[in-house]
C-alpha cells in the first residue's frame, strides 16, 4: 500500500506543483492574486482538444500550440484587465475572478457543458515498485519534473531569472537600480501562465475536460500556496507534495471518505496556519509591514 | 386622386383586412415550455426530443381540441439547474408568467425540480417531469393530491426501481463471470459518488450483496466531480475485486472508466453510470470505457414499434443517440392523446384524463401509478441495461427477464481483459 501512496502522491504533487509555483511566482513578483490562473490551465486543456480534434494536429504540435496560445492569452488579459488596476490588490482579485468566469462562460457557450477528453499520448501501463502506473501518468510526472527543473534553472541560473528575483525581493529598489520592473512582471507572468498551460496540457488526457474543471484545482492551489507561504516558490513546491501525498493517503486509509481528500488537505492547511500563520516558508506578516 | 391610386389604396386595405382576418381564423398555438439545463447534454436531450415530436405533430396538422387543429409552439427555457437552483426557479416563473406556457415539461436535478414543481403547482400548470428520478416528486402527489396532482413523471423510472434494475444487472454480470471464469465467490468493490441519492444505494448494496453470495471488499466514495480516480483504482485492484459496482450520475464516471481501462483493471464495471449512457462517453474515455455496463433508457432495440424509428431519426438528426431526457418526445405524444381525449387544455379537466391514459410510446407502455409515476415492470416501461461493446452501446438487458426480451438485444460480454487475466492465473 505504501508504494501506491508514494507513486500516486508523487504524480498528484507534481501536477499541483506546476500550478502552485506559477501562481506563487506572479504573486511574489507583482503581488497579483491571479484567480484566473486555473482558468488558463483549463484554456490549455481545451486548446489541445481543439488542436487534436478540430485541426487534426499531432499531439506534440497541439500541446505546443495550446501552451503558446494560452500564454499569449494570459499576457493579453494582463495588459487589458490587470495592468490598469495592478496597484489595487482587491480590485485585481475581483477582476481575475471575473476573468475566470468569463473564460468559463466562453467555453460553456462554445462547447456546452459536455464532458470531453483527449486520447493519451502514451497508452498502456508499467509496473513501478509492483504498482500499475499508466504510462500517461508517468509522462505527466516526467513533463512536470522537467518543467519544474526548467523553471528553477531559469529563475536561478539566468539573467532573466535574476531580474525577476530582484523585482520579487523589492520592486522599488529594483526599479531604482535600473531594472525594467514592468518587463520583469510581464516575464514572470508569461512563465506563470506557461506553467499553468503545461499543467493543462498534461492533465487533459488524464482527466475530464469541461467548463468547470478549473474550480477544483483552484481550491487545492490556493491551499498549497497558503500552506507553503504566499509568494514562496520553495514553500509551494513542498506544500504541493504534502497535499498530493495527503490526498493519496486519504483514499487508501479511508476509502469511504475518498471524497474528503480535498477537505482533509484544507484542514491540514488550516492546522499549519494556526501554528505558523505565515505558512511554511512565507514572510512573517509583521516583517512584511 | 387618380383612379389608379384609389385602386392601390383599396387593394392595400383589402390585403390588410384579409391578412388580419386569416390571423383571427388561425387557432392559437398550444404553448409548451421545455425547461432544462440547455447548455448541457440533459437539456439538449429535453429540447431535441420535444422538437422532433412537435415537428411531427405539427406536420400532421397539430393537436385537435374540440375539432380545431392547434399547432404546438415550443418555448426553450434554460434552467441552468446544474449551477444554480435560483436560476431554475426563475426559469419556471419565466415559462409560466412571461411566456404564458400552457404546459411545462423537463427538469433534471431533483433539488431544482422540487422547487420548479412547487411553482408549477402554485399556478396549476401540468408539469411533465422528464429527468429527475427521486421518489419524493411523486410521493408529494399522494401526500397532498389537490396541490400536486398536476405533476406526472414520464422519464426516468423511479429511483427505487432503478435500484431494482441495478441489482438485476449485477446478478446478470455475476452469473456471466461465474459461468465463464468459474470463480467460486465474487468480490465486489462498491464505488459510489458522494451524493445524497447514492447514500441509500450504498447501504442497500452492502446488505444485499452478501445475500447474493458476493463479498464486499470495500466501499469507495469519490467526489461526484473527482477528476482522478487512480488512487481508488489502485486500492480496488489491491482488494482483488472482480466487479466494480458503480453508482454515478456525474462526471466522475468518465475518469473511473477511462483509468480502469488504461490500467487494464481485471474487473467488470457495472451499475449506474449516467455518463456512459451517452455517445460522447466513448470519445471522452478514448475507448477505454469499453465493456462498461449501465442502466439506461434508450438503445437501438425494439422496445416498442416506435423505438427504432425514433432512435434512428434522432441519431441522424443530432448525430448522437437519445438520452433519457429525450423522453420529452413521448411526453408530447402523451399530451396530444390526453388533450384530444379531454377536448380541453384546462388542467383540472386534463388531470383525470392523463391518469387514465395508456399510450405505447418509444420507451414502453406509459401508464401512471396512483402517485402519477410512470409504471415500471414487464409490459410497461422496464428501462434497459446497455453495455459498450467495441464502440457500440448495446442493449444486453432485459434478455428474457420476466419473459421480456427486446428484438436487437445481445448477450452481455465479460470484459476480455478480465478473461485473459483469470485464465492466465489458472
Amino acid at each position: 500500500m505504501i508504494q501506491e501512496i508514494i507513486i500516486n502522491g508523487l504524480i498528484n504533487g507534481s501536477i499541483y506543483a506546476l500550478l502552485a509555483i506559477g501562481f506563487s511566482l506572479i504573486f511574489g513578483v507583482a503581488r497579483l492574486v491571479n484567480i484566473a490562473h486555473t482558468a488558463l490551465y483549463m484554456t490549455a486543456a481545451y486548446f489541445i482538444l481543439i488542436g487534436l480534434d478540430y485541426w487534426g494536429m499531432s499531439a506534440p504540435l497541439a500541446a505546443l500550440l495550446a501552451i503558446v496560445i494560452t500564454t499569449m492569452l494570459g499576457l493579453i488579459c494582463y495588459q487589458l484587465v490587470i495592468k490598469p488596476i495592478r496597484e489595487h490588490e482587491g480590485a485585481v482579485l475581483i477582476a481575475t475572478i471575473a476573468l475566470a468566469m468569463a473564460i468559463q462562460e466562453i467555453f460553456l457557450i462554445g462547447f456546452g457543458g459536455h464532458y470531453l477528453g483527449v486520447p493519451p499520448a502514451a497508452t498502456g501501463y508499467l509496473f513501478l515498485a509492483g504498482v500499475k502506473v499508466a504510462k500517461q501518468h508517468l509522462l505527466a510526472l516526467g513533463v512536470s519534473v522537467l518543467a519544474l527543473v526548467g523553471t528553477w534553472a531559469l529563475l536561478l541560473k539566468t539573467r532573466i531569472g535574476l531580474g525577476i528575483r530582484c523585482t520579487a525581493q523589492d520592486r522599488e529598489v529594483a526599479n531604482l537600480m535600473g531594472i525594467n520592473v514592468n518587463r520583469e512582471i510581464m516575464m514572470a507572468l508569461g512563465i506563470s501562465v506557461a506553467m499553468a498551460a503545461v499543467a493543462g496540457v498534461i492533465v487533459a488526457p488524464l482527466r475530464v475536460i469541461d467548463p468547470h474543471m478549473w474550480m477544483e484545482p483552484l481550491i487545492m492551489m490556493l491551499a498549497i500556496v497558503v500552506l507553503g507561504g504566499l509568494g514562496s516558490i520553495k514553500g509551494s513546491f513542498i506544500a504541493s507534495y504534502i497535499l498530493g501525498f495527503t490526498e493519496a493517503l486519504v483514499v487508501f486509509a479511508l476509502p469511504m471518505g475518498a471524497f474528503l481528500k480535498v477537505t482533509v488537505a484544507l484542514s491540514i492547511m488550516i492546522l499549519a496556519l494556526l501554528i505558523r500563520p505565515e505558512g511554511l516558508f512565507g514572510v512573517v506578516f509583521e516583517e512584511e509591514r | 386622386m387618380k383612379r389608379s391610386s384609389v385602386f392601390g389604396v383599396v387593394l392595400l386595405f383589402l390585403t390588410l383586412v384579409l391578412c388580419s382576418g386569416f390571423h383571427a381564423w388561425a387557432a392559437d398555438p398550444i404553448k409548451i415550455a421545455i425547461v432544462g439545463p440547455m447548455q448541457f447534454t440533459q437539456g439538449e436531450g429535453h429540447w431535441n426530443g420535444a422538437t422532433m415530436a412537435a415537428e411531427e405533430i405539427n406536420k400532421a396538422g397539430g393537436i385537435s381540441v374540440k375539432g380545431t387543429k392547434r399547432t404546438i409552439e415550443l418555448i426553450k427555457v434554460d434552467s441552468n439547474e446544474f449551477l444554480s437552483i435560483p436560476d431554475a426557479t426563475n426559469a419556471m416563473e419565466l415559462a409560466i408568467s412571461k411566456h404564458k406556457a400552457d404546459f411545462v415539461m423537463g427538469g433534471f436535478r431533483t433539488e431544482a425540480v422540487l422547487v420548479m414543481q412547487d411553482i408549477a403547482m402554485d399556478n396549476k400548470k401540468i408539469f411533465l417531469g422528464c429527468g429527475a428520478a427521486h421518489p419524493e416528486l411523486c410521493e408529494r402527489v399522494t401526500k397532498d393530491y389537490d396541490r400536486y396532482k398536476y405533476w406526472f413523471r414520464i422519464t426516468p423510472i423511479n429511483s427505487k426501481h432503478l435500484v431494482a434494475v441495478d441489482f438485476i444487472l449485477l446478478d446478470m454480470v455475476a452469473k456471466a463471470i461465474t459461468k465463464e471464469l468459474d470463480i467460486p465467490k465474487l468480490k465486489v468493490a462498491i464505488v459510489a459518488e458522494k451524493a445524497a441519492w447514492a447514500d441509500p444505494m450504498v447501504k442497500i448494496a452492502e446488505g444485499k450483496l452478501p445475500q447474493m453470495g458476493m463479498e464486499v471488499v470495500g466501499v469507495w466514495r469519490p467526489s461526484p466531480t473527482a477528476t482522478d480516480t487512480t488512487a481508488e483504482l489502485s486500492a480496488i485492484q489491491r482488494a482483488g475485486a472482480h466487479i466494480i459496482f458503480t453508482t454515478f450520475s456525474s462526471s466522475v464516471g468518465i475518469p473511473l472508466a477511462k483509468q480502469a481501462g488504461e490500467l487494464k483493471i481485471p474487473a467488470a464495471v457495472a451499475g449506474i453510470n449516467v455518463e456512459s449512457q451517452k455517445d460522447g462517453f466513448w470519445k471522452a474515455t478514448g475507448g477505454k470505457g469499453d465493456y462498461g455496463l449501465t442502466v439506461n433508457t434508450y438503445a437501438r432495440v425494439k422496445i416498442t414499434d416506435k423505438t427504432i424509428p425514433f432512435f434512428d431519426k434522432y441519431l441522424e438528426r443530432y448525430k448522437e443517440a437519445p438520452n433519457y431526457n429525450a423522453g420529452t418526445y413521448d411526453g408530447l405524444y402523451l399530451l396530444k392523446t390526453a388533450v384530444e381525449k379531454a377536448e380541453t387544455l384546462e388542467a383540472d379537466k386534463l388531470v383525470p384524463v392523463l391518469e387514465k391514459t395508456e399510450v405505447t410510446e418509444t420507451a414502453g407502455k406509459l401508464v401512471f401509478t396512483k402517485d402519477h409515476d410512470v409504471t415500471w415492470g414487464p409490459g410497461f416501461v422496464t428501462a434497459i441495461g446497455t453495455q459498450w461493446q467495441d464502440g457500440k452501446n448495446l442493449c444486453v438487458w432485459p434478455n428474457g427477464w420476466q419473459g421480456v426480451k427486446y428484438e436487437g438485444t445481445v448477450e452481455y460480454k465479460v470484459p476480455p481483459v478480465m478473461v485473459e487475466h483469470y485464465k492466465k492465473k489458472k
